[in-house]
């Protein structure tokens, strides 16, 4: 039978001990300055309660950055101002629109193919939210 | 001083406030495997459709009438409460939930920095902003009386949602205008026997004589009359009190007469009950498993039993609880019947796992259960329910509820957020 050593046997040397524990290895320079990792809900959601997200379909925003299946953020709690794009209901029926305020009240599509939708009643106009981020997917 | 907030028909609401072709239309919702009705809105109450009936039976008036059912959505109606809650949280001094849809709020101090009823106001108003949910506030120096406001409150729209019942004079004219019934915790029974001793109204109630009251009945009566005083007698909890037993039970979406299914849904039933109770940070001793089928089911006779395993010692280890439970199962399990409800229930509760240890024991404590429980629960909450479960528990679970009519998950799946259209 051969006896296999995994190295040959050296000369056991004293080596005085230290009771006291050392870190092993170079310290991480870095160390006092760890971080959390970027978390996208604390830049896109402000509030929590009332964010939801939503998916377009269609293509009646393209100028506004709004593209057929990108994801929407909106923020219910915002109040909506002129310019802002916002979800509304329409005929029964949620629709991205932008804001018209002055000088009369109106929603405007992004894109030159379409009509704005006229409002003629403010009490009628039923709000969901605000968009607040447009979330796009590129590939 | 409390307030009572809760949510209009809270169920039909979550559907519709995501469904603008709904609005002004007759909703229901239907209970798990779309059984009966447990909700209704407005406008379905009004074409008669009676709650609690089983679906099968109205289905003719729901299509006369163009009335829409929904199955359950139970992932959309608690995050809708969740918002809620949330909601009020962040505007009352202190908030217990009471139920999914009510909560009682702790309004201690709010009266020196603003009119009580211009504060329930700003509750409605923050609720609907945030989650399009309409609440009712009734607000009074104690829960019996919050209660009793929120009733006026919803009663009669003229209060516009809110009812501040703080002025004694208010409360009087109240009580006295409705029927001792629709006090909170006078119910059907009782209701009849006060009517009888000739106690009609609410306010014949809280001016009773106290002495009598509790010769006749019981401490929980009496606590009420006092709250209806405005003596407070029901504390804010802040202490939700632990939980002595947990019940995991579903009935099946189809009879089941397969030994490998009911195994599923045992298996099922005990991981879940294994993970709330390691929730509760608790051991339990205790695990039985039923079995039933249909009472009502003709040309069959009923069986419905039920086993029980005593453990030496406490566990919270889902594979001890399945093993139990199984074992159960296999005591009561009988051939050739057509079952319809099964569950499983822990007891016997202990606040830590160690105990004496037994030489006979066959269930010992296994090694590293503490850390592969936690991972566990850990991987099922971050990466949604069900990411990892026991083979036991199946994988094509045929006999899982039905719910055919059910809507999307828009508040809590990607893939079911709404769509809006962009035309």
């Amino acid at each position: 039978m051969k006896f296999y050593q995994p190295a040959e046997l050296r000369v056991v040397a004293a080596l005085p001990l230290f009771g006291d524990l050392v870190p092993c290895g170079f310290p991480s320079p870095a160390q006092d300055y760890v971080e959390q990792r970027i978390d996208f809900n604390d830049f896109m959601i402000a509030h929590p309660n009332s964010t939801y997200v939503v998916k377009a379909a269609g293509d009646s925003m393209l100028e506004g950055g709004i593209s057929d299946g990108d994801m929407l953020v909106v923020d219910s709690s915002l109040t909506a101002e002129h310019g802002d794009i916002v979800i509304a209901a329409v005929d029964g029926e949620f629709t991205v629109k932008q804001l018209q305020l002055r000088p009369f009240l109106q929603l405007n599509p992004l894109n030159s193919a379409y009509r704005p939708i006229p409002i003629l009643n403010e009490d009628t106009l039923e709000l969901f939210g605000v968009v607040t981020f447009i979330i796009k997917a590129r590939r | 001083m409390f307030a009572l907030v809760d949510v209009n028909s809270f169920y039909v609401s979550c559907e519709t406030a995501f469904r603008p072709d709904l609005w002004g239309k007759p909703v229901v919702v239907l209970s798990n495997n779309d059984g009966c009705v447990i909700a209704r809105n407005s406008e379905a109450k009004r074409l008669n459709v009676v709650m609690g009936a089983p679906f099968f039976k109205q289905k003719d008036l729901f299509r006369a009438n163009n009335v829409t059912c929904f199955s359950s959505n139970y992932e959309l109606y608690a995050d809708m409460s969740k918002r809620v809650m949330d909601t009020l949280e962040a505007m009352c001094p202190g908030v217990e939930m009471y139920s999914i849809d009510e909560a009682f709020c702790d309004l201690t101090g709010v009266r020196n920095c603003c009119d009580l009823e211009d504060f329930g106001h700003a509750i409605r108003q923050s609720v609907k902003l945030n989650t399009h949910l309409q609440v009712g506030v009734g607000i009074a120096q104690t829960k019996t009386l919050a209660k009793l406001a929120n009733y006026a409150a919803k009663r009669w729209s003229q209060t516009g949602g809110v009812v501040d019942l703080s002025n004694q004079a208010r409360q009087r004219k109240l009580m006295a205008a409705l029927p001792v019934g629709e006090v909170w915790g006078i119910g059907g029974r009782l209701a009849k026997k006060l009517d009888a001793m000739g106690i009609k109204t609410i306010l014949q109630l809280a001016d009773a004589d106290i002495r009598f009251i509790r010769k006749h009945f019981s401490v929980v009566v009496e606590r009420t009359v006092r709250e209806l005083r405005g003596e407070s007698c029901l504390a804010f909890d802040e202490f939700i009190p632990l939980k002595q037993e947990i019940v995991c039970s579903r009935s099946f979406g189809v009879r089941l007469t397969q030994y490998e299914h009911m195994r599923q849904a045992i298996c099922s039933h005990a991981s879940r009950a294994a993970e709330k109770l390691r929730k509760e940070h608790q051991y339990c001793r205790f695990i039985s498993a039923f079995v039933k089928t249909s009472p009502f089911a003709p040309d069959e006779p009923y069986y419905g039993n039920s086993a029980a395993i005593k453990l030496l010692t406490p566990t919270h280890d889902s594979r001890d609880i399945i093993q139990a439970a199984i074992g159960c199962l296999d005591a009561i399990w009988r051939e050739g019947l057509h079952y319809q409800k099964a569950g499983v229930m822990l007891g016997d509760f202990f606040s830590q796992g160690v105990a004496q240890l037994d030489l006979f024991d066959e269930h010992r404590p296994r090694p590293h259960s503490e850390v592969l429980m936690q991972a566990l629960d850990e991987l099922n909450k971050k990466q949604g329910r069900g990411t990892l479960f026991f083979a036991g528990q199946g994988i094509a679970q045929e006999w899982q509820m039905k719910r055919e009519m059910l809507s999307p998950r828009y508040t809590t799946r990607l893939t079911d957020a709404m769509v809006v259209c962009v035309r």
